[in-house]
C-alpha cells in the first residue's frame, strides 16, 4: 500500500461551453494565455526554429567551414551520400540498440526504485530520494569518465573485483571490442538516467487513486494482481511519457561514446557521426544533413509515441 | 502533477518577495558577467592573447618572461586549449572561421598548419621574421612551418619519438643497441624475453603518427603528391612502402608482444606499462624521461628503473634504410584577425629565442627546434638523450601535409584500427579508396 497522503483524485470536469461556441471568458483566458506564453514562444522560435531552419538550408550545400568561397548548392546530394553509406546504417543500428537496451532496463529499474521511494518510511524518504537522484545530477561527461576509469585495464577496479566471473580477468580490455564497449556505454547510460525515469514514475504512482487500491484489496486481490490490474493501468500515461522522454534522449547518445571509445570499434552513434562531419571535418553541409536526419528520426519517435500509443501529455502532467 | 498538492504551504508573500529579489539579483549578476565575458578583450590595448596547448606551465612562464622583456611594449596573456590536438584544432577552426580577433598567438600542432594557412587563418609572416626564425632550426621543424613554399608559422619546439628500452632486457636479448635496430628484431627480442613492445595502437592521432613513421621509414609517403583540389591528391598507401608498413603493423599487432589493451593504448598508457616493467621496448616522445624523473622525485618510481632506461633512434622498417621518426611539436601562428600582428610576431620571436627554448626543454621536457639549444650544457645535463633527439629531428618526416589533414588522418585511423586486423596489400588499398571517397564528398567518415 502506498503511504502517500494524496486525497482521492476525483476528477471534476470543468464546466465548459458547448463545442464550437467559445464564451467571452474562455476567449479572454485564451488571450491572456497567449500574452503570457508569447514571449517564451518567441524566444523558443528564435533559439530552436532558426537553427533548425539554418541546418536544413545548409544541408543542401557542399560547404566546408574553412573554404566558404567554394560553397555550392548540391540539392539532396548530401542526403543521398548519407543514406547510401554503410556507416550511417551501422550508426543507426548502434543507436537503436543502445536506445532499446537502456530504455528497457531503465524502465524496469526505474519502476522498482519508484516503488521503493513511494513505500519508504517517511523518515528516510527525503534521504532515499536524494540518494537515488544523485547519478542524475552528475554531468554526463563526468559520469562517462568515471565509468571509463572503472573499466580501464590499468586504472580500473572492475577487472580485479569481478575476476571471479567467467570471461573477466586482469587482461579484459573492455574498450577493445564492439560488444564490451557497447555494454559499458549502456551501463553508464542506465546508471545515469534511471533516476530520471524513476522520478517520472513516482509521480505516476502518486496519481493512482487510493480508493481503487483499497477496493481491490477488499476484493481479495493479491499484491501482484493489484500491481498489474490497478497500479500500472492507472499510470499508463506517466509510463509512456517517461518512455518517450528517455527514448528521445537515448537516441541522441553522444557523451559516453565520445569519452569511452571515441567511436572506435564500430561504436559510432548517429549523433557521433553528426559531430564528426560537422565539428571534426568542418563539412557543414554534410554534417547538417546528418543532423537533419537525426532530427527527423527524433520527430518520428515522438510522433509514433504520441499518436501510436495515444499519449496525452496534458493528462500526464496531471491536468486532465 | 499530483505532487503539487503536497506543496509546502509555509513561506508567505514576504519570503516569496525576498526570493524574487534574490532571484532578480542573481539573474542580473549572471547577465552582467555574461556580458562582460562577451565583451572580449579585457586587458590593456597592447595585450596579446596566446592560445596554448596544455603543458606543465612552461608557456605561461615564457609569456611572463617575454612580457617583462618587452619593457611594456606588450603583455602576453595565455588561454588554454583542450588537451587533445584534434580538439585544439576544432576549437581554433571554429573561432577563426568566425573571425575571432582575440586570437593573437596560437600554439599549433604542425599537421594542421596547411589547413590554417590555406583558409587564411594565419597572418602572413614578414620576410625578415621568416628569415630570422628559420635560421639554425632543424629541417623537420622548418618543413612543418612551411606551406606552399612559404613560411607560414614560427618554429617553436620540435618533438620526435625515440626507441626507449630497458638496457637489461636488450642486453639479455643480445641486441646491440649502438647499431640501428628493426621492428622485426624488436618483436623477436620481446618474444624471447617474454616482455611487451609498446606502440600506440589506439584509434587516435597517435595511430596516424605510427603509421606515417612506418611508411616514411619504408621509403614512401601517405600522400605522394599533394594538391589543393582533393581529386588531384595522390596517395602512396597501396604502393610497396605502404604494404611493408602494413606488414610491420600487423606483425606487432599479432605476434603476442603487445599488451592486452593494445587497441586502446596511447602514449600515456604505454609509458605506464614501461614504468611498471610490463613493456621493455617502447616508441614514444621524450616526455617519458621527464615523467620518470618526476616520479622518482615524488617517490612513486624507483631510481633503479630510470637507471635501466636506454634510448636510441626510432626503429627501422627495412634493415638497410634509415628510419624516418615521427615529427611533432608546436609552431606558433599569428591569428589573421589579430589587431596587432606586428606586435604578435615580435612576441613570437621572443618566445622562440634559444634561451626560452632551452628553458622549455629543461623544465617541461619539450625539445627545441633550434639546433643550438642541443649544445646547451644544462640541457645536456638534464636530458642526456638530447643528441639522439637532435639526430632524430634531422631525419624525422612530417605527417602528410595537406589542407585535408583531418580527413586523411581520420580515414587512416578508421582503416588501420585495430592494428591486428591490418592486412598487407589490402588495407592500404581500402584506406586509399576511403580517403578518395571522403575527399570527393561521396562517403561519411
Amino acid at each position: 500500500m502506498t503511504t502517500t497522503t494524496l486525497p482521492p483524485t476525483e476528477k471534476t470536469q470543468p464546466v465548459s461551453a458547448p463545442r464550437g461556441a467559445i464564451s467571452d471568458r474562455s476567449r479572454a483566458e485564451r488571450k491572456l494565455g497567449w500574452l503570457l506564453a508569447g514571449p517564451a514562444f518567441l524566444v523558443m522560435l528564435l533559439v530552436t526554429a532558426y537553427p533548425i531552419g539554418q541546418a536544413i538550408w545548409y544541408s543542401l550545400f557542399s560547404y566546408r567551414l574553412t573554404d566558404p568561397a567554394n560553397r555550392s548548392f548540391t540539392g539532396l546530394t548530401n542526403y543521398v551520400v548519407i543514406l547510401t553509406d554503410g556507416l550511417w546504417w551501422q550508426a543507426i543500428w548502434v543507436t537503436v540498440l543502445i536506445t532499446v537496451v537502456t530504455v528497457a532496463v531503465e524502465l524496469v529499474l526505474g519502476f522498482a526504485l519508484a516503488l521503493v521511494m513511494a513505500k519508504a518510511l517517511s523518515a528516510i524518504r527525503p534521504v532515499l530520494r536524494a540518494a537515488i537522484l544523485i547519478p542524475y545530477a552528475v554531468i554526463t561527461v563526468v559520469s562517462a569518465f568515471a565509468w571509463q576509469f572503472a573499466f580501464d585495464i590499468q586504472s580500473g577496479f572492475v577487472n580485479s573485483w569481478f575476476a571471479w566471473l567467467p570471461g573477466i580477468g586482469a587482461d579484459t580490455d573492455w574498450f577493445g571490442g564492439w560488444g564490451t564497449s557497447i555494454l559499458v556505454i549502456c551501463l553508464a547510460e542506465i546508471w545515469k538516467t534511471t533516476p530520471f525515469i524513476s522520478l517520472l514514475l513516482l509521480a505516476g504512482l502518486a496519481q493512482v487513486p487510493e480508493v481503487l487500491q483499497e477496493a481491490a484489496k477488499v476484493d481479495g486481490a493479491s499484491w501482484w494482481q493489484r500491481m498489474w490490474r490497478v497500479t500500472i493501468p492507472n499510470m499508463k500515461a506517466a509510463i509512456m511519457v517517461a518512455l518517450l522522454f528517455r527514448t528521445l534522449d537515448a537516441f541522441r547518445v553522444f557523451d559516453s561514446i565520445y569519452i569511452m571509445t571515441g567511436g572506435a570499434n564500430g561504436t559510432e552513434s548517429v549523433s557521433f557521426l553528426a559531430y564528426r562531419q560537422t565539428i571534426a571535418r568542418v563539412e557543414i553541409g554534410l554534417g547538417s544533413a546528418v543532423s537533419v536526419l537525426l532530427f527527423l528520426s527524433v520527430v518520428l519517435i515522438a510522433f509514433t509515441f504520441i499518436k501510436g500509443f495515444r499519449i496525452d501529455l496534458a493528462q500526464a502532467r496531471g491536468e486532465g | 502533477m499530483s505532487v503539487r498538492s503536497k506543496g509546502r504551504s509555509s513561506g508567505g508573500a514576504a519570503t516569496r518577495g525576498r526570493r524574487r529579489q534574490l532571484g532578480g539579483a542573481a539573474a542580473a549578476a549572471v547577465l552582467a558577467s555574461t556580458l562582460a565575458a562577451c565583451g572580449g578583450d579585457s586587458g590593456a590595448a597592447n595585450a596579446l592573447t596566446w592560445y596554448i596547448n596544455p603543458d606543465s606551465g612552461g608557456q605561461a612562464e615564457i609569456a611572463a618572461r617575454c612580457s617583462e622583456a618587452s619593457g611594456g611594449a606588450y603583455t602576453i596573456e595565455t588561454a588554454q586549449l583542450p588537451r587533445e590536438s584534434s580538439a585544439q584544432r576544432e576549437q581554433l577552426v571554429r573561432r577563426l572561421a568566425a573571425n575571432d580577433a582575440s586570437i593573437d598567438l596560437i600554439s599549433l600542432d604542425p599537421p594542421y598548419i596547411p589547413e590554417f594557412a590555406e583558409a587564411g587563418f594565419l597572418a602572413p609572416v614578414p620576410e625578415d621574421v621568416a628569415e630570422r626564425v628559420t635560421e639554425g632550426v632543424v629541417p623537420s621543424a622548418v618543413e612543418g612551418s612551411t606551406w606552399d613554399g612559404e613560411i607560414v608559422a614560427v618554429p617553436f619546439w620540435a618533438n620526435t619519438q625515440l626507441l626507449w628500452y630497458k638496457q637489461s632486457v636488450a642486453e639479455a636479448a643480445g641486441l646491440d643497441m649502438t647499431q640501428p635496430v628493426t621492428w622485426d628484431q624488436l618483436v623477436q627480442a620481446a618474444q624471447e624475453q617474454d616482455t611487451q613492445l609498446a606502440a600506440q595502437g589506439i584509434r587516435a592521432e597517435a595511430l596516424t603518427v605510427w603509421l606515417n613513421a612506418l611508411i616514411e621509414s619504408a621509403g614512401g609517403s601517405v600522400i605522394t603528391e599533394t594538391a589543393e583540389d582533393p581529386e588531384n591528391i595522390e596517395l602512396g598507401l597501396a604502393e610497396d612502402p605502404g604494404t611493408r608498413a602494413a606488414e610491420v603493423m600487423n606483425l606487432v599487432g599479432t605476434s603476442g608482444v603487445v599488451g592486452p589493451a593494445f587497441s586502446t593504448a596511447g602514449e600515456d598508457a604505454n609509458v605506464q606499462a614501461f614504468e611498471d616493467g610490463e613493456a621493455s621496448f617502447m616508441v614514444n616522445w621524450p616526455f617519458v624521461y621527464g615523467r620518470a624523473l618526476s616520479a622518482v622525485e615524488a617517490g612513486t618510481l624507483d631510481q633503479s628503473v630510470v637507471d635501466d632506461y636506454g634510448w636510441t633512434i626510432y626503429p627501422r622498417v627495412n634493415p638497410d634504410d634509415p628510419s624516418a621518426p615521427p615529427y611533432g611539436g608546436i609552431n606558433l601562428g599569428v591569428g589573421a584577425f589579430s589587431a596587432a600582428p606586428e606586435l604578435a610576431y615580435e612576441a613570437a620571436e621572443c618566445i622562440v629565442s634559444d634561451e626560452n627554448q632551452a628553458y622549455y626543454f629543461v623544465t617541461n621536457g619539450n625539445p627545441a627546434s633550434s639546433a643550438a639549444v642541443y649544445d646547451d650544457p644544462e640541457v645536456l645535463e638534464v636530458f642526456p638523450m638530447a643528441p639522439e633527439i637532435r639526430q632524430s629531428l634531422e631525419q624525422a618526416a612530417p605527417r602528410p601535409q595537406t589542407v585535408y589533414y583531418s580527413e586523411v588522418s581520420g580515414a587512416l585511423q578508421r582503416s588501420y584500427h585495430p592494428a591486428s586486423s591490418v592486412t598487407p596489400g589490402v588495407t592500404g588499398e581500402q584506406a586509399a579508396e576511403l580517403i578518395r571517397a571522403v575527399l570527393a564528398g561521396e562517403q561519411l567518415l
